[in-house]
């Protein structure tokens, strides 16, 4: 157990590091000049050769990346020796292009906004989706199945920034349910923090609830159908065992997988979502800096959706082989 | 035990006679495209201590039977009538719940792939122990454990306390049948349903596990249904068989009435494909042309006629009448044929008996 996490977890590493090169190489491949988007639209070249000296852009790429990755690790100090040096402590990503903050500033303010927004949904999402699918297996053909099924089939064929948009309309402008949508920290005011998230959390959760609702359905029939669940039966264990204890735990496999790479995936950035409800999360800021080419941003929010990830197949492939002992051996 | 309300007419079962007592079974699946006639008035009985082998090819209704005595069809979908009375209580009809407090303690059954029928993901020791802890909940997790260690060693498992912590992936394929079957006697079953218990494993396996079925049947004395399409296994094991074609009995009697004087022609046909090891060894295997008839619309007559070589020898009755089970000369032996008993000892002696292998 231990080899295999550790072999996950270089894996990993190894993808990151490959994933970096990857990102810093475009960083040059974009045809505009960082110093020339900077420096504005009346600037000479000693202005701009200025900046570029400032942002340690005219040394070799290799030596660039060199130093971007020590900044992660043991900080940086820009442009040394000249009128612009700035020391920049570890972590260091970079500094905003726009108005010059610290990358891990904008970041400690963003990635909160969309960590909150992908676990609550995530909750909403596993457990309508999973229980749903669940029952509608159990009760296949019924009326239940076919209203299931068919709210399942709507959900997964509608946008968030419809439904979202419907919601927002029923629950806070006609009813007065909820207040309009907005992000205050879980460590400032938890109830706020829940009240506020509430209507991102139920509509990106609702329409993904509705793959995970087929999924678990089409699993749960799968497994109900497997030797070893007749076996159960055969032994004289009550259905409801039989479904909890020995259908589930085998029909669960392959949707934590997916759930895992889903919610990797998300904490990269709902953009969608923080756009419709106004939230400043991961998914706009990182939108917002591709538009201006803010690069520091982008390389950073890149990485650190890479990072969320790996991460996650790494905590999937780990539940993988607690869920399932086969795999410990391979 | 309560004698059974709901069958005045059947003679008590509880405790002389059969065990098992199966009478005039029908099951049906209605589906789209037609009524699936799996099992078609289907009766036998098995005693404790006794094996009962039934034969037939896939598709006829053997292993349909078993998993109705188990009560393991859904009742929704399935539409079942006749008797299935298990130590006098009629099966058919009964409750979830009730038919639930017969299996696995009254009633067991091994599978034919121990590989997918025992839980890849729960060690085998749990799943024995879970089995034994369902029929005896006052007994506690290191009682159940206990007994599950035991069972793996009566079954013949080398070390069985630390195979009772392994997962059923790391134990062999007969190993895996033996883990089944201690599942399966846990709980000192009256009446265990073997179905095509061998047919997964290695033939050097298979004799083992026979071997070792029958040797758990004189301690436990508990009466075995053999589910099986390999007569050889029959000839081992059983003390009476049970011929099945297209969801009907074909042939009944001891195993030495049907095996050494077979009477209905696919029975002949079966004998005729299982190979001899004191025959010609050049000679060819003699298999049942054709296939197996569709469940849902059965040949007219007797459903075996359009494979069987002697159809028609008796007027147009096979093609028009079902045959009706009747006794031979030889007092229990069984068969649903046409033909004349004269015939039929006049074709066997023929065109069968020098070729078919197990009988020798």
């Amino acid at each position: 157990m231990v080899r295999f996490i550790t072999r996950r977890v270089l894996v990993g590493v190894a993808t990151i590091i490959a994933i970096s090169i990857i990102v810093f190489g475009l960083f040059f491949a974009v045809p505009s000049s960082p110093a020339k988007v900077m420096c504005g639209k009346n600037c000479d070249p000693a202005q701009i050769a200025a900046v570029e000296t400032r942002l340690g852009i005219r040394e070799p790429i290799t030596t660039q990346y060199t130093k971007f990755m020590k900044g992660i690790f043991v900080g940086r100090t820009y442009a040394k020796g000249t009128d612009f040096e700035q020391r920049c402590d570890a972590p260091c990503l970079g500094y905003s292009f726009r108005n010059n903050e610290p990358v891990t500033a904008i970041l400690s303010r963003t990635v909160p906004v969309t960590i909150s927004i992908v676990a609550g949904a995530a909750v909403v999402w596993l457990l309508i989706g999973i229980s749903l699918g669940m029952i509608s297996a159990l009760r296949r053909g019924t009326l239940f199945d076919k209203v299931a099924i068919g709210i399942s089939l709507t959900g997964a064929s509608m946008q968030v920034y419809f439904f979202g948009l419907i919601l927002l309309y029923v629950l806070v402008y006609l009813t007065h349910l909820l207040p309009f949508p907005s992000y205050t920290p879980i460590t400032q005011n938890p109830a706020q923090w829940a009240l506020g998230l509430v209507l991102p959390w139920l509509t990106l959760g609702f329409l993904n609830s509705a793959i995970y609702a087929r999924l678990s359905r089409a699993q749960m029939l799968e497994t109900l159908s497997e030797d070893y669940v007749r076996t159960a039966r055969a032994k004289g264990l009550p259905l409801r065992r039989v479904y909890t204890k020995h259908a589930l735990r085998a029909a669960i496999t392959p949707i934590v997988t997916i759930a895992g790479l889903d919610i990797g995936a998300s904490l990269g950035g709902t953009f969608i979502t923080e756009t419709i409800f106004g939230f400043r999360g991961l998914g706009k800021e990182t939108v917002d800096a591709v538009n201006f080419l803010n690069l520091p941003i982008v390389v950073a929010t890149v990485l650190l959706a890479a990072v969320f990830i790996i991460v996650a197949n790494l905590i999937v492939d780990v539940l993988y082989a607690v869920i399932d002992p086969r795999v410990r051996l391979s | 035990m309560t004698a059974p309300t709901s069958a005045p007419q059947t003679p008590a079962t509880a405790d002389t006679g059969a065990y098992l007592r199966v009478n005039d079974l029908r099951v049906h699946f209605p589906t789209e495209d037609g009524v699936v006639k799996a099992v078609e008035g289907v009766s036998f009985s098995v005693e404790r201590g006794k094996t009962l082998g039934i034969v037939g090819e896939s598709g006829s209704g053997k292993s349909v039977t078993s998993l109705t005595i188990m009560g393991l069809h859904n009742t929704k979908r399935a539409r079942i009538s006749g008797e299935i009375l298990v130590g006098g209580r009629n099966v058919v009809g009964m409750s979830e719940e009730q038919t639930r407090r017969l299996r696995g303690r009254d009633m067991s059954m091994i599978f034919q792939d121990p590989l997918s029928a025992l839980h890849p993901y729960f060690k085998v020791g749990a799943q024995i122990a879970e089995a034994f802890q369902v029929h005896h909940p006052k007994a506690s997790k290191a009682e159940a454990r206990k007994r599950a260690v035991d069972m793996l060693g009566r079954v013949g498992i080398p070390q069985p306390a630390r195979r009772a912590d392994q997962y059923p992936h790391e134990f062999s394929g007969g190993m895996r049948q033996r883990a089944m079957i201690a599942m399966a006697l846990v709980n000192d079953p009256d009446l265990l349903i073997a179905d095509e218990p061998t047919t997964a494993l290695d033939v050097t396996v298979q004799a083992q596990i026979l071997d070792l079925l029958e040797d758990l049947q004189s301690e436990f004395n508990s009466a075995i249904i053999m589910i099986t399409h390999d007569l050889g296994v029959v000839a081992q094991v059983a003390d009476d068989v049970l011929v099945m074609y297209g969801g009907r009995q074909v042939e009944f009697g001891s195993v030495e009435q049907v095996m050494r004087r077979p009477q209905h022609p696919y029975t002949w046909g079966l004998l005729a494909s299982v190979p001899s090891l004191h025959g010609d060894a050049e000679a060819d295997l003699v298999p049942i042309k054709g296939n197996p008839p569709s469940l849902i619309n059965l040949p007219t007559g007797c459903a075996f006629h359009p494979r069987c070589r002697y159809a028609g020898r008796n007027g147009d009755r096979s093609f028009t009448e079902v045959p009706e089970l009747h006794q031979v000369q030889e007092r229990g032996h069984l068969v649903a044929c046409h033909l004349s008993e004269a015939d039929r000892k006049k074709f066997y002696a023929e065109d069968i008996a020098p070729s078919a292998g197990v009988a020798q």
